[in-house]
């Protein structure tokens, strides 16, 4: 196991072996946030799977054919070129397949996907039996690893990382464009047919780049992951490119040097595993649209829903016990609350535990309930909204629903005095079974009508 | 101005094809010989039409009538069997400022990651050209716009909280951020609340006031004369076009709609409810 002096080293790139290894990692990482970000908004992530398998058989030829020349075959950049060649080949049959039949885009894509892998993978059998060339760490390209690379290599990947980066930043107005409405874009004459293929360049320069050190199979979760992890932390764009280039630069920058730390795990599984970790965090804690915070605001919501339910149930009942006197808290039967609404006893018995917590309430005596001070003021508060509201709904139907998505609670806030003191009359005048109670506080007069 | 010298005669059925028709070039929309066909199968045919200046035009016809190729055939976003489609005497790519277009809602994925001002903004993308960012002007115009549309206070919301008709509300926004001459508008009325759609209307004649000329696909048969002051019935051709309450008889309604029994009795209730 490495010691802790090794691992700070590794981390902080002052370890010559690993520096180049870890940095140019991080700036693919990057790059993988950026350009992933646009590949997901354009809903494309399945074409970038396509590409990343239909890159092997171009590793296998361009190899054979380095060999051919009389060369080792190792060479990294001729490696990638061929790379290229064939993904960008999987990219146009798969284009072809789309235009000419009626195949959906789906199947077009499973069929490229799965039938250049395979090509792939038997030519890269083929050329390993090649005489006089070993093919040996060919395969690294499927899983990705990173020990056979040379200085030189490092530069390449990072030059190319950084030149993605920057041009998905350049390009930030027009792909925000293409991605959200690319007929808009076409109809104010913006080349969406170049723009697109300039994504999907920047997509085949990291994928590319990708397949030494985290390999085919998971370059693109490399690109999708971070990106999706960082929908959960914003609901706008350029905070989405730079979280998700943070967490795909986290991801290489850990993976690489865990990977480095102990040569045994695979640099792409232990990045991707990084990576998914990022992206689990995020889902379930971001604050934006995390899935715990969500269900926090709604546990919260449901229970003031609960609260005011009960109250409201409380006060009618009351009115109804007062007869034609004014209404008068008194204690009152459970019975009659549980008839009042579609509460099971279970469910009531938790929301009067709440409100009983809350000191809305207190049992006078077994099978009675009578409202508190505070908890009578809230009764009389919450039916006057209530009533309020509907009345407003009933009257102003043609201008309340972009008001609706408001609460109900805040009735005299949105509607401005005037309005409410109209509305009460108007209840007073036809509906005296429900009478208005009256508001706890005078109402401001410089309320917006 | 110009309806004198347009033929409102010559719609249906005989018409010449091949030879060029005489328009002013002041004319906002002129079509003439246009032909589309999506895989084999044609979805417009022969269409000629004058649309002319100032005027809200609503375009009415059945499901599949080829109404939002129509307004995409102006727009050069589809390949063109034949014909032309010219925006004030020229081609859409030479005078593509001088239109806007408001795509259908559903178009769009609304859970994309930008506010109703982003939406609005992208508007005067045109304007700034390539890679220059919103400029503040550009955003207080923004702003503005979506005040028009009475939505100012959703500015900073995520577009998808906001509701059908607000969100149609953001797409007009934008339209009116390209400070346009002719806003061609598909399906603006398609599920939206009542507030919406009054607030539609007030835009559309506040535009017409304005000189502007609005070509709005419609589907609700009963709102069409009290909306619009120009129609053109479409089903796959051109069936009839001129001034509204001319234009919305019975007799070119079944030419529109063929056997479709229910959707004609709506609209002879609607021409019983028009007052004439």
């Amino acid at each position: 196991m490495p010691d802790l002096r090794e691992i700070v080293e590794v981390l902080l790139l002052q370890n010559y072996n690993t520096r180049l290894v870890v940095l140019s990692t991080t700036l693919l990482g990057i790059a993988a946030g950026l350009v992933g970000s646009f590949l997901l908004l354009r809903k494309r992530s399945l074409m970038g799977d396509a590409l990343s398998h239909a890159t092997l058989p171009g590793v296998a030829i361009a190899f054979a054919a380095m060999v051919a020349l009389g060369g080792s075959g190792k060479s990294l950049p001729g490696l990638l070129l061929g790379a290229t060649l064939s993904g960008i080949a999987g990219v146009a049959t798969m284009l072809v397949i789309r235009h000419t039949t009626r195949l959906r885009d789906d199947v077009a894509m499973g069929f490229v996907l799965s039938v250049f892998f395979g090509v792939g993978v038997a030519s890269l059998r083929m050329v390993q039996s090649m005489p006089g060339a070993s093919a040996a760490g060919l395969e690294s390209f499927i899983y990705g690893k990173t020990a056979s690379m040379v200085h030189a290599d490092f530069l390449l990947i990072s030059i190319v990382a950084g030149l993605s980066s920057l041009t998905c930043l350049v390009f930030l107005k027009e792909f925000l464009l293409l991605c959200f409405d690319d007929g808009f874009a076409a109809s104010q004459g913006w080349p969406t047919l170049f723009l697109d293929i300039l994504l999907l360049t920047l997509v085949t320069a990291v994928t590319v780049i990708g397949l030494q050190s985290v390999g085919l199979i998971l370059v693109i979760a490399f690109l999708i992951t971070p990106p999706t992890a960082a929908r959960f932390w914003t609901q706008r764009l350029v905070p989405m490119l730079l979280i998700a280039a943070l967490i795909g630069g986290m991801s290489g920058w850990l993976g690489a040097s865990l990977s480095a730390l102990t040569p045994q795990l695979p640099a792409g599984a232990v990045i991707v595993i990084v990576a998914a970790a990022l992206f689990l965090l995020s889902m379930l804690f971001a604050p934006v649209r995390g899935v715990i915070p969500r269900r926090v605001q709604q546990g919260r919501l449901r229970r003031k829903v609960d609260r005011q339910h009960l109250l409201r149930a409380a006060y009618e009942i009351l009115e109804v016990q007062a007869g034609d006197g004014p209404v008068v808290n008194e204690p009152f039967p459970l019975a009659d609350l549980l008839a009042k609404r579609s509460w099971s006893p279970l469910q009531l018995r938790r929301i009067l535990r709440i409100a009983r917590h809350e000191d809305h309430l207190e049992i006078a005596a077994p099978g009675l309930i009578r409202l508190s001070e505070s908890g009578y003021g809230e009764a009389s508060r919450a039916t006057r909204n209530h009533r309020l509201w509907e009345t407003y709904l009933i009257q102003y139907a043609d201008i309340a629903p972009s008001h609706v998505d408001r609460d109900a609670d805040m009735v005299e806030h949105i509607l401005g005095a005037k309005l409410v003191r109209q509305l009460e009359t108007y209840l007073s005048d036809h509906d005296l079974a429900h009478r208005v109670p009256p508001s706890p506080h005078p109402l401001e007069p410089s309320a917006r009508p | 101005m110009h309806s004198e010298s347009l033929n409102t005669q010559s719609t249906f059925p005989a018409r010449q094809t091949g030879t060029r028709p005489e328009h002013p070039p002041g004319i906002p929309l002129a079509i003439h010989d246009l032909t589309v066909a999506y895989h084999r199968k044609p979805v417009l045919w022969d269409i000629e039409l004058n649309i002319p200046e100032g005027k809200l035009v609503g375009v009415v016809g059945p499901n599949g009538a080829g109404k939002s190729t129509l307004l995409k055939a102006c727009l050069d976003l589809v390949p063109l069997t034949s014909g032309w489609a010219h925006i004030y005497g020229k081609p859409y790519r030479k005078n593509r400022h001088r239109v806007a277009y408001v795509p259908q809602r559903e178009s769009v994925d609304w859970d994309f990651p930008v506010n109703a001002l982003d939406v609005v903004a992208m508007g005067s993308y045109r304007r700034l050209g390539w890679f220059r960012r919103v400029s503040k002007a550009e955003t207080e115009r923004a702003m503005d716009a979506l005040d028009q549309v009475g939505i100012g206070h959703l500015a900073l919301r995520q577009i998808s909280q906001l509701s059908g008709g607000q969100q149609q509300r953001v797409f007009l926004a934008r339209a009116l951020m390209q400070d346009a001459d002719l806003y061609l508008m598909d399906e603006p009325f398609a599920a939206v609340d009542a507030a919406t759609e009054e607030a539609i209307v007030d835009l559309l004649r506040k535009l017409s006031e304005r000189g502007k000329t609005c070509l709005v696909v419609h589907h609700d048969l009963a709102t069409v004369t009290t909306y619009f002051d120009w129609l053109v019935l479409i089903n796959m051709r051109v069936v009839a076009d001129g001034p509204a309450t001319e234009t919305f008889t019975r007799e070119n309604l079944q030419k529109t709609y063929g056997g479709k029994l229910s959707l004609l009795e709506k609209a002879a209730e609607a021409l019983r409810s028009t007052p004439h």
